[in-house]
């Protein structure tokens, strides 16, 4: 058999029909009859909706239906929800105000749709969009989380005075108030961590089709968690019950998080196609997902860390201000909290942490999971905290760290996580040793000589992955479980369906599952299917995000595999007339230990189905097991990345010259697809530290709307990434896996804020850090030096 | 207007739509060839690059009636369907150079492009600078870069599809 | 997008009677500025006139002391031109800068000039050269031609036919691009024709493409690098959005002349 197994670098079995043209993504799909909806917002950041009118709309021609906030309160449509329940220090529950599909009364961000408008073809749809007259009465708008709580700000909910959605924090302040007393140095940083949007290539769509014969709707949906949606469309919204709505989501663009959530526009297309009886899609436009698709990060922090004489980390203060823009969005709640505090730990052992977060209303777009979520945040604050710590106490930035990893396993931190496993100095050593970190100085001089500045910086993170162990979440507020099924069917001809709650856009599921069950049971990997994206095949699952498919979601295929393997087992017993005990199975053939008798695989797997040879009633016919697997801690991916940049000091222009990763992730069941991984995951990291950035002008307006003032990496602003890894298993799931999708973009920006900021001498620096913010930072230095 | 004749895959159709019609959404919403994607609205990301008389051009910023007569290539005519793939297509599978797929139509036909224009010994940098017109989000562009100097130069020994 | 009659005229005069005739209507070339913003619904003509079926608009030759293009020449066409590469280096570099190798496809020299956007590349060649700009009707040197942001010379009826570049003695090309647009936040063309020199500022003035007098009076004494040392332009005058500060485009300007001397010397 060719090397298809675990750790084997297989070619992905889903490339043919991506390399073909013959993908099957949601905007490929058209149903007959089919009916187009074009959603009308406000070009507004807050404001009073007096009056809506939609008695010329509806005049236009080919226009099934306009549809209003009115409307959909009078069919009793239920508000979008955040699930995760976050407490404020002082006991009481999160400000969660109702998030209506279609805005009535009150538009709360630009972008916030006012209605819908479906006709037979999309142009009529958007030429009967600008009929649709809408009075608002503009309101103050707040668009800044510093500025959010202040008295000054406009309320944009009832519920939350001061705008203030919770006012959370983990640890123990008192302690870390003696730590700072008895610090011998402190480090303070203030720190912006700036909003991204996710872009995804493949802008979200959906279709919603209404059979009223058997009262069943079908959703075609962009969603990394087509039951998460199901759920939450049944369960809270009310559209349907949860047995009467089908979501699909076969292949899907690109997610990075922003397709995780629940979003008014497939609610609208589902309670539309109920409506006017025909099915109804939507595909957003690359500029309308600016406006619709949640955001990400958004954080605005000052952190502190304590040292003591020894230069041993002693104590770490931090206070942040998280916007959640103008709704709390589904998981929304827990990215600023649990997904980011939990995280400030490092790789280092820091015995007292203590962390505000404040989550505000903002009137912008609402914020959510992006790549990462919350652990790239919490990485910046500690990977530049350290790296200025070394700076300011004049020792090597690789030392310093050294000093401070965590070196014993388990390790609880002060802020909930227990480190299983991990082996920090390894990865450093080998980072060091690739990035030639010794030849620094000779690189710089020949930079220098080039009238260029260089610098080298660090990022050495760690994430929680795998998420998560269901009762740890629901003790900390989570509304959902969050562990993954997974069903095994063989067929009578003993090639096998592996149907995954997990969902894939992007991560290769087809191949590094298939190369699991091709490994366990000795089978070609071209025998095995994996079946996902769809509620009516595949039992309950919780979806792919938090680089968890790998450390839950092919567990619970492990699981499921010792299953069939016990059954399949007592079939060849049968079949080979032994003791269920004697018999081995090996590279896809049953054998009775001490004899030479055998069976096949397939010879098997037909035997159970036609039973003929079961003698008596016991054993069941068929080969088919189901399991659910349900974590016991996170996983602790980690890693070193070293980022080596050029600064043109005349332009403020950055060239990143070299990259090198060395991350753990425990088992690797695909190298070629967690290198993919790493690379996809740090171009982002480096987008956000050097390109990316979403901007509000005071009124609200984004003036980023579109890529055309929006910047995405393209390939020509990163080098050749070097990557490489270190490995220690993780010790809390079967095949020992962390995960790794989101690795590079949780490293990269430390490391590139503290590359530049080395080279260009001064800790002033915002992302992202683009030419003129660079210049201005060299300005701004150089002044200061001239004054001194 | 009267029909447009056009030859998209080697096949002549003709064209019969409203003038507003891009040559992305004739060659979807027509042809049903969903192969070419959208992916933005301001002529950038390069998702619906297809070949015009041998040529990359993005169908996003194309009308129809604007190209009578021109010769379409897209990626569903890049190879036979029931052969074997392109080298070119081949070298993206080879190289990982693909991750959730959407970018890819336009990434291969760009790559094509570069090969016709470039030659076949095509360095990091070259690559890099002609992916100007081309978003990928997903692979960080590293093993895209890597598939398209390796597909240039299997490309060498292949027999251009006409375009 | 709304809805509009398309034309594919065969010559000149049809094109131009359209353009007079019809109302609201618009020429489009390559159409990679005027589509998108028909897409986003920034744009509405009534008629659109596509002027790819008349003859003769795709040349480029030189006549005696010129190069001359023909206006629905496409920037990839200009780039690989030996004829461009041989008379202007420098022209046929910065048409190889312009959006991507897709739009080099389609996009034009005439479609660029007649548009006029602020951040385009072609006007600071047009302006940096001293160049012609010949139409359906008449000559309307550079000096005349840019008059503001999205304005130029020309009449409602006037249809762009070849632009005639003076060959000289050293031009180059220096552009600092937008990371995001890939538009000029700041171009900076040089040129040497004898005792004629042109410093010609795409993307950063508020008012369009200008030329920098300063800068030109200072190479006139010598046309090096060194010569503008010291100088700057002054931010008054100077675009500023989230993308670069008026004073950020003025000193970039500065850098970016004595780049684009040392590649024309180089």
């Amino acid at each position: 058999m060719p090397a298809t197994g675990i750790g084997a670098p297989v070619r992905r079995k889903e490339d043919h029909r991506f390399l073909t043209g013959r993908g099957h993504y949601t905007d490929d799909i058209n149903r007959a009859g089919q009916s187009y909806a074009y959603f009308v917002r406000s070009p507004h950041a807050h404001a009073a909706i007096k009056r809506v009118d939609t008695s010329r709309a509806r005049a236009m021609p080919g226009v099934l239906a306009v549809l209003t906030g009115e409307e959909f309160a009078n069919d009793k449509i239920g508000s979008l929800v955040c699930g995760w329940m976050i407490n404020s220090k002082d006991g009481s529950a999160m400000k969660m105000a109702p998030h209506p599909a279609i805005a009535r009364g009150k538009v709360n961000h630009v972008g916030d749709a006012v209605g819908v408008v479906v006709a037979e073809t999309l142009a009529q749809a958007m030429d009967a969009a600008e009929k649709l007259a809408v009075d608002y009465d503009v309101l103050p708008a707040v668009v800044d989380p510093a500025k959010a709580q202040m008295p000054s700000a406009p309320q944009i909910h009832e519920i939350a005075p001061s705008n203030t959605i919770y006012d959370w924090q983990i640890g123990d302040a008192t302690t870390v108030e003696a730590v700072f007393r008895n610090a011998n140095h402190v480090v303070k940083l203030d720190i912006v961590n700036n909003r991204l949007v996710p872009n995804a290539i493949e802008p979200r769509a959906a279709i919603a089709e209404y059979d009223s014969g058997t009262q069943t709707l079908t959703l075609w949906n962009t969603t990394q968690n087509p039951h998460v949606a199901r759920l939450v469309i049944s369960a809270f919204v009310g559209i349907a019950p949860e047995h009467k709505l089908r979501v699909i989501a076969a292949d899907v663009g690109g997610g990075f998080g922003s397709k995780i959530f629940i979003y008014p526009e497939e609610v609208v297309c589902l309670w539309a196609a109920r409506r006017i009886g025909r099915p109804v899609k939507w595909v957003s436009g690359r500029s309308e997902a600016f406006l619709a698709d949640a955001h990400g990060r958004d954080h605005v922090t000052h952190a502190e860390m304590a040292l003591d004489g020894e230069h041993r980390i002693t104590g770490l203060r931090v206070k942040t201000v998280a916007n959640l823009g103008a709704y709390m969005s589904t998981f929304s709640s827990s990215i600023p909290t649990y997904l980011y505090a939990t995280l400030l730990s490092g790789q280092y052992a820091i015995p007292a942490i203590h962390c505000e977060v404040n989550a505000v209303y903002t009137n912008t777009v609402p914020v959510d999971a992006y790549r990462g979520a919350g652990r790239p945040e919490a990485t910046f604050v500690v990977e530049r905290l350290v790296e200025v710590a070394a700076r300011e106490l004049g020792v090597d930035v690789a030392d310093l760290r050294r000093k401070n990893f965590i070196t014993r396993f388990p390790h609880q931190t002060p802020v909930i996580m227990n480190y299983d496993a991990g082996d920090y100095a390894a990865s450093l050593d080998r980072a060091l040793e690739l990035a030639d970190y010794g030849g620094f100085e000779g690189r710089k001089r020949e930079s220098s000589r080039r009238g260029k500045l260089r610098g080298i910086g660090f990022s050495t993170y760690i994430e929680a992955c795998g998420i998560a162990p269901s009762q740890a979440a629901g003790s900390l507020g989570c509304g959902v479980g969050l562990w993954e099924s997974a069903e095994v069917r063989v067929n009578p001809t003993g090639s096998v369906e592996v149907l995954t709650g997990c969902h894939q856009h992007g991560q290769g599921h087809e191949t590094t599952f298939a190369q699991v069950v091709s490994d366990r049971l000795g089978i070609p990997i071209e025998n095995v299917s994996i079946v996902h994206g769809d509620t009516d095949k595949v039992q309950f699952g919780m979806g792919t995000y938090g680089s968890r498919s790998g450390a839950v979601g092919i567990s619970a295929i492990v699981k499921a595999l010792d299953k069939i393997e016990a059954k399949a087992k007592r079939v060849a017993a049968h079949v080979l007339e032994a003791a269920e005990g004697d018999i081995v199975l090996k590279d896809g053939n049953f054998t009775v230990s001490g004899t030479d008798k055998s069976a096949a695989w397939g010879d098997v797997a037909l035997q159970a189905y036609i039973a003929h040879k079961f003698g008596g009633g016991e054993l069941e016919p068929g080969l088919k097991e189901g399991a659910f697997y349900d974590p016991t801690n996170f996983t602790f991916p980690a890693g070193c990345h070293i980022c080596e940049i050029e600064v043109d000091p005349q332009t403020g222009e950055s060239e990143i010259v070299a990259w090198t990763a060395v991350d753990d992730f425990g088992t690797v069941v695909n190298p070629l697809i967690v290198e993919g991984q790493v690379h996809g995951g740090i171009v982002q990291g480096v987008g956000q530290a050097l390109f990316e950035g979403a901007v509000y002008d005071r009124d609200g307006q984004l003036l980023t709307g579109s890529l055309m003032d929006y910047c995405l990496p393209r390939a020509h602003n990163v080098p050749a990434l070097k990557v490489d890894m270190t490995t220690t298993k993780c010790p809390s799931n079967p095949l020992g896996i962390k995960g790794c999708g989101e690795a590079g973009a949780i490293a990269a920006p430390a490391a590139v804020i503290n590359a530049l900021t080395h080279a260009i001498g001064t800790e002033e620096l915002t992302m992202p850090a683009t030419a003129q913010n660079v210049w201005l930072a060299l300005q701004k230095s150089a002044h200061l030096h001239k004054a001194a | 207007m009267s029909a447009v004749p056009l030859t998209v895959n080697g096949k002549p159709v003709a064209a019969d739509v409203d003038p507003r019609t891009l040559l992305v959404q004739f060659l979807r919403e027509d042809l049903r060839l969903t192969g070419t994607h959208v992916g933005c609205d301001t002529s950038q990301c390069g998702a619906c690059v297809v070949h015009v008389n041998g040529k990359a051009v993005k169908a996003c910023t194309v009308f129809v009636w604007q190209i009578e007569g021109a010769d379409v290539l897209t990626i569903e005519g890049v190879a036979d369907p029931n052969g074997p793939l392109h080298p070119m297509q081949e070298a993206f599978r080879e190289h990982h150079g693909l991750q959730c797929g959407y970018c890819t139509p336009g990434m291969i036909m760009t790559a094509l492009d570069m090969v016709y224009r470039k030659g076949h010994d095509l360095d990091d940098g070259t690559i890099r600078r002609e992916l100007e017109g081309n978003l990928c989000r997903c692979t960080g562009y590293q093993n895209i870069v890597k598939a398209i100097a390796a597909g240039a130069k299997a490309m060498e020994n292949y027999n251009k599809p006409a375009a | 997008m709304y809805a509009f009659s398309p034309h594919r005229p065969t010559t000149l005069r049809q094109a131009a009677n359209l353009l007079a005739k019809q109302e609201e209507a618009k020429l489009v070339a390559g159409g990679h500025t005027l589509i998108p913003t028909m897409k986003l619904r920034l744009a509405g003509p009534k008629h659109l006139i596509d002027l790819s079926r008349i003859e003769g608009l795709r040349d480029i030759e030189v006549t005696g002391r010129s190069l001359i293009i023909g206006a629905m020449t496409t920037h990839a066409e200009v780039s690989i031109s030996p004829v461009a590469r041989e008379s202007i280096p420098a022209l046929a570099e910065l048409a190889e800068k312009i959006g991507d190798p897709a739009v080099r496809h389609r996009g034009t020299i005439g479609g660029s000039i007649a548009n006029n956007d602020p951040n385009a590349d072609y006007p600071a060649a047009v302006l940096g050269l001293g160049a012609t700009v010949i139409t359906n009707k008449r000559r309307i040197h550079a000096n005349e031609f840019f008059k503001g942001l999205f304005e130029t010379a020309l009449a409602p009826d006037e249809i762009i036919t070849k632009v005639q570049f003076p060959k000289v003695n050293k031009a180059g090309y220096v552009k600092f691009p937008n990371p995001a647009s890939r538009y000029a936040l700041v171009g900076v063309f040089v040129s040497k024709r004898g005792s004629e020199i042109r410093v010609a500022v795409t993307g950063a003035g508020a008012n369009g493409v200008f030329r920098m007098r300063a800068f030109e009076e200072a190479l006139k004494k010598r046309f090096a690098p060194k010569s503008l040392e010291g100088l700057s332009a002054p931010a008054e005058g100077m675009a500023s959005d989230i993308h670069g500060s008026a004073e950020y485009r003025a000193h970039l300007i500065g850098v970016l002349a004595r780049r684009a001397v040392a590649a024309a010397i180089a």
